[in-house]
């Protein structure tokens, strides 16, 4: 500890109304390393670095040092990169990096001196794109690495990040935590937010965890362990954090609850046959962009297909749209609750009931409340959903309780099969925990269980046979015999093909 | 930070106050113009007056009810305007048919349904913008209207149902009882029914409401034809006010003024959020103005800019009101 620190938060308390959200919070940072900022949504990780780039203000009695400076004279020296990519589409690297702070003349832009001073900090960053690329031309990772870039504009010596791994795929991370190292040789530190656990441990050089609003400690890296870090967050120790209760091989003779034979979309999805049974969590692992959500999107019918049948109970059934399949007894659980799941305006009762009202009216298309307000009652208190009353607007509930309305939903509508898509994403420990003990009891009543993830721990955790999935096609099954352990390694392997796949046809020539 | 002991008490009777000021939005306002107009005038609050006031109100508010509906899912209807001509031309070409000339109503009601279907049938099936679809039969449907009456103006002196618009019942005109009816219709429709719900899920969340299972072309097939339908039963009102409709004339800018009335009422533009009370206020409020002004002798020219500040200003107010209800 003889460097001296580039950013000291002492003492730093937030309240919004009545609601405290930091308690005292203190936290160092030093020139060059990485600190890993953890705890729930709602510990009020979020709070801590909107102080930290001035967009909150704290209470009296706090103070905030960046490099031995009082925030305010620091301005440029940190820079935060938020979940919600913040660049226009329609403009290109260089004027994004310059955004708001353009290089011009008496109102005239110089747009040479920007790309002279944009082209060398993406050459420092290693990445394959020109300054004068457009925004709309790049992936998600790539725009990325634009914020970073605009960043290193300001000369940041501090850049935090806030999950920044959400959306990206396995390689596009790689490259993320390649920079990553290339700004601490430079002496940048960051603060890096992620519920990814096998990210703080390959990245953090010490890591903070906040709990409630409160500073609960600072692990060195030498003593991070999941345990440590899982009951510094939650305060308590999880006995078994993931649940795998019902039986743990159903039966897989006779017919299949659930078939799923040669579905494609005529672009990414080619061809994919699967078979779910009774009582079984069927995970599918795969890279992102390897076409597991599209696959889920063609079986509830939300995208149009060119080929592909479904079947329950043997019997074929409709799937054509939404409403179809789950008139079938399927029902999808969309992995962006925000964008395509939830009514953010609209209250707990009628986010669980909007799809079962029709079912429950009364003559003349009248809405039954009292059914209503049984049925979010009752889903309030078995999913154990942190609300004050049924009737506020889900738009005010954290994440991982959304996630649980959203859930609460799809049930009410008595399916025989969920598809979860990403069910834990941006969900903190505990309501992690509940989704995955939900997921047991479903399977223990018999209902089918497609779970996709990209957590690996997750879905080695939950399911009974995972599914990997390369390219628009089913690589292949994990395990490959029935019986065996699912193994990290061999999902990997059949999600990146560093192995040559069995046929796919197995699995339907078994009927 | 002197009183931090009473902060917390404050914070919540300001979250109290706010709770309440979004059920009861635009009302002060409402209660406030009449206040000011009544003092300047002295004659505003007369039983006569507010009578007046209903009666001019009434077409906007049945205009502004079906327009509720719509914008509640995140649409527009331009054509508003226009469908209420065709339909008063309507009204008043079959009033002159011997006999069945009280067919008037029905008549003009069932053009407007049928307009209104036509552009939800464009917007639903073909998914065209409805800003787009109802331009275009914003003006298509005014030529229609100026074809039917060959762009004269018709009459009809011994119009059969003219108590709609000049008749009224213990005293309360009929445009306003109309009127109140169609508010409750609208409210009953949106929040005691399920093809309610599923209007303000798709204005909410157009692309969730698909994969709940909601169907999305029926709900905006359904607003369109409301709209079009009370524009239908605006013409008829019109022309029993009138006794006489004119093509090119009658209607002009109403849609400008039912949009004004639900943004007033705090219907949000995106949807999903809004009410049919906000709506019905939102019109007293425009009437209101109206009326006022002239009460107090200001000039034509004056009442427009005056109209369009208070419009703009009191949904500067509401947005103000608004901040910091949802973080």
């Amino acid at each position: 500890m003889s460097q001296s620190p580039i950013l000291e938060m002492r003492n730093i308390s937030k309240t919004f109304g009545a609601v405290r959200a930091l308690k005292d919070v203190s936290l160092t940072v030093l020139p060059g390393e990485l600190h890993a900022l953890m705890g729930e949504n709602g510990a009020g990780k979020s709070t801590l670095m909107k102080i930290l780039s001035g967009a909150y203000i704290a209470d009296p009695g706090g103070t905030v040092i960046i490099e031995g400076k009082s925030r305010e004279e620091a301005a440029g020296s940190v820079a935060v990169i938020y979940q919600e990519l913040s660049l226009a589409p329609n403009l290109t690297v260089a004027q994004n990096m310059f955004l708001g702070r353009e290089i011009a003349s008496r109102g005239v832009l110089n747009r040479r001196a920007a790309l002279e001073r944009a082209q060398p900090i993406l050459d420092r960053l290693g990445v394959h794109f020109s300054a004068q690329t457009m925004v709309s031309d790049l992936s998600l990772g790539e725009r990325q690495m634009v914020e970073i870039a605009r960043a290193l504009t300001t000369d940041a010596r501090l850049i935090v990040m806030d999950e920044p791994t959400t959306s990206l795929s396995a390689r596009e991370t790689e490259r993320l935590f390649e920079v990553i190292a290339r700004l601490k040789s430079h002496g940048i530190a960051i603060i890096y937010i992620s519920h990814r656990m096998e990210e703080v441990y390959a990245l953090a050089d010490r890591c903070s965890v906040l709990r409630d609003g409160v500073y609960i400690g600072t692990l060195d890296r030498s003593d991070l362990s999941a345990q440590r870090l899982v009951s510094m967050m939650v305060g308590r120790d999880l006995d078994s954090f993931y649940k795998k209760e019902h039986l743990a091989s159903p039966d897989h003779s006779g017919t299949p609850l659930f078939s799923v034979r040669d579905m494609s979309d005529g672009g990414l999805v080619k061809g994919c046959s699967f078979d779910l049974f009774r009582g079984e969590v069927l995970g599918i692992a795969g890279l992102v962009g390897s076409g597991r959500t599209e696959l889920a999107r063609l079986i509830y019918g939300a995208d149009a297909r060119i080929s592909g049948t479904v079947a329950i109970d043997g019997q074929p059934v409709d799937t054509s749209s939404p409403r179809a399949a789950l008139a079938s007894g399927i029902a999808y659980l969309t992995e962006d609750r925000k964008k395509l799941g939830l009514f953010l305006d609209m209250s707990i009762l009628e986010n669980v009931n909007i799809g079962v009202i029709e079912k429950d009216a009364k003559s003349g298309g009248r809405l039954d409340f009292r059914a209503a307000a049984r049925r979010a009652n009752d889903a309030i208190k078995s999913l154990a959903v942190k609300a004050p009353h049924a009737r506020m607007p889900v738009g005010g509930l954290s994440g991982g309780n959304q996630q649980k309305v959203l859930i609460a939903r799809l049930l009410e509508t008595g399916p025989k099969v969920v598809i979860l898509d990403e069910p834990t994403r941006g969900v903190d420990v505990g309501a992690k925990s509940e989704i995955y003990k939900l997921i047991d009891g479903l399977a223990r009543k018999g209902v089918g269980v497609i779970m996709i993830s990209s957590e690996l721990p997750e879905i080695i955790g939950v399911s009974d046979r995972v599914l990997v999935m390369r390219e628009g096609h089913i690589a292949g099954q994990v395990p490959a015999q029935p019986g065996e352990a699912i193994s990290q390694e061999a999902i990997m392997e059949l999600s990146t093909g560093s192995v040559s796949e069995p046929a796919p046809a197995q699995e339907g020539a078994m009927q | 930070m002197t009183d931090t002991n009473t902060a917390p008490t404050s914070a919540a009777a300001k979250q109290r106050l706010r709770s309440m000021m979004s059920v009861v939005g635009m009302l002060p306002v409402l209660i406030l113009l009449a206040i000011v107009f009544e003092m300047m005038s002295g004659r505003f609050m007369s039983v006569n007056n507010i009578s007046n006031v209903m009666q001019q109100a009434s077409i906007n508010i049945v205009l502004a009810s079906g327009m509720t509906f719509v914008i509640l899912t995140g649409g527009i209807d331009l054509s508003v305007g226009s469908i209420l001509a065709t339909s008063a031309m309507v009204a008043v070409i079959v009033s002159l048919l011997p006999g069945i000339g009280w067919l008037g109503v029905p008549a003009a009601m069932g053009v407007g349904l049928a307009c209104g279907l036509a552009n939800g049938i464009l917007i639903s099936a073909l998914r065209l913008p409805p800003f787009i679809v109802t331009l275009g039969s914003l003006t298509a449907v005014r030529g229609i209207a100026r074809l039917l009456g060959n762009d004269t103006t018709v009459f009809n002196a011994d119009l059969p149902f003219d108590v709609i618009g000049n008749g009224s019942l213990f005293g309360i005109p009929w445009l306003a009882i109309i009127a109140v009816a169609v508010v409750l219709l609208s409210w009953f429709i949106l929040k005691r029914t399920v093809l309610g719900t599923w209007i303000y899920a798709t204005g909410g969340n157009p692309e969730a409401a698909r994969l709940t299972g909601i169907k999305v072309p029926l709900v905006l097939l359904f607003v369109y034809g409301v709209s079009g339908l009370f524009a239908g039963l605006g013409g008829a009102m019109a022309a029993a006010r009138l006794y006489a409709a004119n093509g090119l004339q009658l209607g002009q800018a109403y849609e400008l003024d039912a949009i004004a009335a639900v943004i007033l009422g705090g219907t949000s533009f995106v949807g999903g959020v809004g009410s049919i009370w906000g709506t019905l206020i939102g019109a007293l409020i425009i009437a209101v103005l109206s009326n006022g002004l002239i009460l107090i002798g200001v000039s034509d020219i004056w009442q427009y800019i005056v109209k369009g500040l208070v419009i703009i200003a009191a949904v500067a107010l509401d947005r103000y009101r608004q901040t910091g209800a949802r973080t």
